[in-house]
């Protein structure tokens, strides 16, 4: 929910690069958000986009080369997550920050049973003696709504269904009762019917827990249910930043816009032809100088080409990336 | 049928599809998946029929039965008046010009090692005696066709991004001319902005050539966009088949209500304001369904008469065909 209070993760001028052979590929630029305590926010934007690179780089999780954190600072408790030793990051990751990745086939050992995946963080990060760990991962297990929690602690993670692994990757990202919980597309592999299960539960453990979450996805449909704040990512960076009810009712950037229009829906009007966004998403080989969006919009001017829109504040806490002003219909006088 | 004057091109009743599952050290036969457990149904020439499901209910072995890219475990095929299901492979080869497939996986349907042309001429080389100047002509029309850059026919699938490479998979497709075309979740695999382009081209391929399409997809919100009429299936049956407006309208299937109701929907107010039907657990193993209705373990409108009779497959109301119990006149299907 909005409110004034500090927030638990706040990320300035992020930028990340990756080395190959081909050259630089710039897949974070400039990125900054915050969060506040105990709310919501929807990160959208499609592959290549920059959306799982930014939250592995503030973890720290992108291996070194190709990856360089190139700048920024992510204030988390107090200390930039760039600049403390491995040993300090290793006990936030999994601790106060929890992760749920998004495919829970390949994120869960399958030679440990599920019990120990779940006790492993508790020993680790909260001390805890076995018995304890086991009683807790139980309650961990029940809480994410497992049937007979305790007797499939033994289980290994092949004798669950993929909505069920989804929900003991859950479990372990609970485990340590962290401040921040990121999810990274946690829900794009599993069924529409498993889908609604698993939202459902999130928002009912938000509430009870109170932590904040990040909830990364391509899919406009999951962040109208569940956002209280939106990201809009394009080409590695932040083009539109709204809550949630601004963003769909009133969004300020095209290629927002674009995506909206092109999705179809299950109710209202039938359209007889989807709109299209033609063109390509950017290679990014090049820091970005210009609009990354610039190709495929319909309202792209001459200075579109020439400058790299900063995000302009269009009021209510909301802004957008974009020289065009869809208010006045002209160009925006900054 | 609710379109009297269009005629059936493909005809599918009572189709199986079951495959023995082998375990020990003798391998013997120990049971088998149903992944598809006596379906039937009708595509109508140039209309687009949508099959719907989650995954493990059967709608990809269903596409793959129907052009019998499987020798099926039982039913009848027709296409094009002609009956396939029995058919040895052989003899089925001078009929596959007509039906062809689009697969889900772009990176994975394309050879990496065939340049963009060679996969298209595949087909032609198999199936025609053109030339090589014919063929080549062929090809650089079909790219055109499906909106490809005719002068990269020499590059590698590698060289093109997962939109264009669903392209080269449809071009091939088209390249004999086929009048039934299977679509195995074509868009799946493709980014929002790029899932448009395809489905636009889609629907102008089968306006230009008259195409009929089995359209295959888990994302409710596309197929009311594309189908002609849509088709529900779980644990390897369909629960409910409807012309589109209708079903989504008012989905009679309670299976189909949950799904529907599982779709989100982007727009804020609409999400939180709408009462889900949430399902409860998983779906059941195809090798081991429940007995009487498939659906009776999770079923939220569940009776007593569910768990004793599968329901029949019945049209309820013109063009409206349901399997379920609290649409069917009980003394009729117990009978």
């Amino acid at each position: 929910m909005p409110n004034v209070a500090a927030p638990v993760l706040d990320v300035q001028g992020l930028k990340t690069v990756f080395k190959t052979r081909g050259g630089e590929v710039h897949a974070v630029n400039d990125v900054s958000f915050s969060l506040k305590p105990g709310e919501l926010l929807g990160v959208v934007g499609e592959s290549g986009s920059g959306k799982s690179v930014t939250m592995m780089s503030l973890l720290g999780l992108l291996p070194s080369p190709p990856a360089d954190i190139r700048r920024g600072t992510v204030m988390f408790d107090g200390k930039d997550l760039l600049k403390v030793k491995p040993q300090t990051l290793r006990a936030v990751r999994g601790g106060q920050i929890g992760f749920v990745f998004q495919d829970p086939m390949t994120s869960l050992n399958p030679v440990y049973t599920v019990g120990m995946q779940i006790m492993e963080p508790l020993r680790k990060h909260m001390g805890l003696r076995k018995a304890a760990a086991r009683n807790r991962a139980g309650e961990l297990l029940e809480l994410v709504g497992i049937p007979d929690a305790r007797r499939r602690l033994d289980d290994y993670p092949h004798q669950f269904s993929g909505g069920m692994r989804q929900r003991v990757m859950i479990a372990i990202a609970l485990a340590c009762d962290p401040k921040v919980l990121i999810a990274d597309e946690p829900t794009t592999a599993l069924d529409v019917t498993i889908q609604a299960q698993i939202l459902d539960l999130m928002l009912e453990l938000r509430e009870k827990l109170g932590m904040a979450v990040i909830w990364i996805t391509h899919d406009l449909g999951v962040i109208a249910g569940i956002a209280d704040r939106v990201l809009v990512m394009y080409g590695g960076q932040i083009v539109e930043h709204a809550p949630v009810q601004d963003l769909f009712r009133d969004p300020q950037h095209p290629y927002t816009r674009a995506l909206l229009k092109t999705i179809p829906t299950i109710s209202g009007e039938r359209a007889k032809r989807l709109t299209v966004i033609e063109g390509q998403p950017p290679l990014m080989m090049d820091a970005p100088a210009s609009c990354p969006f610039r190709a495929r919009c319909d309202v792209a001017f001459d200075r579109c080409a020439r400058e790299n829109p900063p995000r302009f504040d269009v009021g209510h806490g909301h802004d957008a990336a974009c020289f065009y002003d869809a208010r006045t219909g002209g160009p925006r006088n900054a | 049928m609710l379109d009297q004057t269009r005629k059936p091109l493909v005809r599918v009743r009572d189709l199986k599809m079951h495959f023995p599952i082998h375990a020990g050290l003798l391998r013997r036969r120990v049971g088998e998946v149903k992944a598809v457990d006596g379906i039937s149904f009708d595509v109508m020439e140039g209309e687009t029929l949508g099959l719907v499901g989650e995954s493990g209910c059967g709608k990809s072995t269903c596409g793959r039965a129907v052009l019998r890219l499987y020798d099926i475990t039982s039913g009848e095929i027709s296409i094009d008046g002609r009956e396939i299901g029995a058919l040895s492979q052989g003899k089925l080869r001078p009929i596959r010009p007509t039906m062809q497939m689009v697969f889900q996986d772009p990176q994975a349907s394309l050879n990496p090692r065939m340049t963009v042309e060679a996969i298209i001429r595949e087909p032609l080389d198999e199936h025609t005696k053109l030339s090589a100047a014919e063929k080549r002509d062929k090809v650089a029309e079909l790219m055109d066709a499906v909106g490809l850059n005719r002068n990269f026919a020499k590059r590698y699938p590698h060289a093109f991004s997962g939109g264009q490479r669903q392209r080269i998979g449809i071009a091939r497709a088209l390249a004999l001319n086929p009048k039934f075309i299977v679509c195995d979740e074509p868009i799946a695999a493709l980014d929002v902005s790029i899932q448009a382009q395809v489905v636009n081209l889609l629907e102008d391929l089968q306006e230009q050539f008259g195409l009929t399409y089995l359209f295959i997809s888990h994302d409710l919100s596309m197929v009311r966009h594309i189908a002609t009429r849509v088709a529900v299936m779980y644990l390897g049956k369909i629960v409910e088949l409807a012309p589109r407006e209708a079903l989504y309208r008012d989905p009679l299937h309670p299976y189909t209500k949950a799904l529907l109701s599982a779709v989100p929907e982007p727009d804020p107010a609409l999400a939180r304001s709408t009462e889900r039907v949430i399902l409860k657990g998983d779906v059941p193993s195809p090798s081991n369904p429940p007995k009487a209705c498939n659906f009776c373990t999770r079923c939220p409108a569940v009776m007593d008469i569910c768990k004793q009779i599968d329901p029949e497959y019945q049209e309820v109301q013109p063009g409206r065909f349901v399997a379920c119990h609290l649409h069917t006149d009980p003394t009729t299907t117990a009978g």
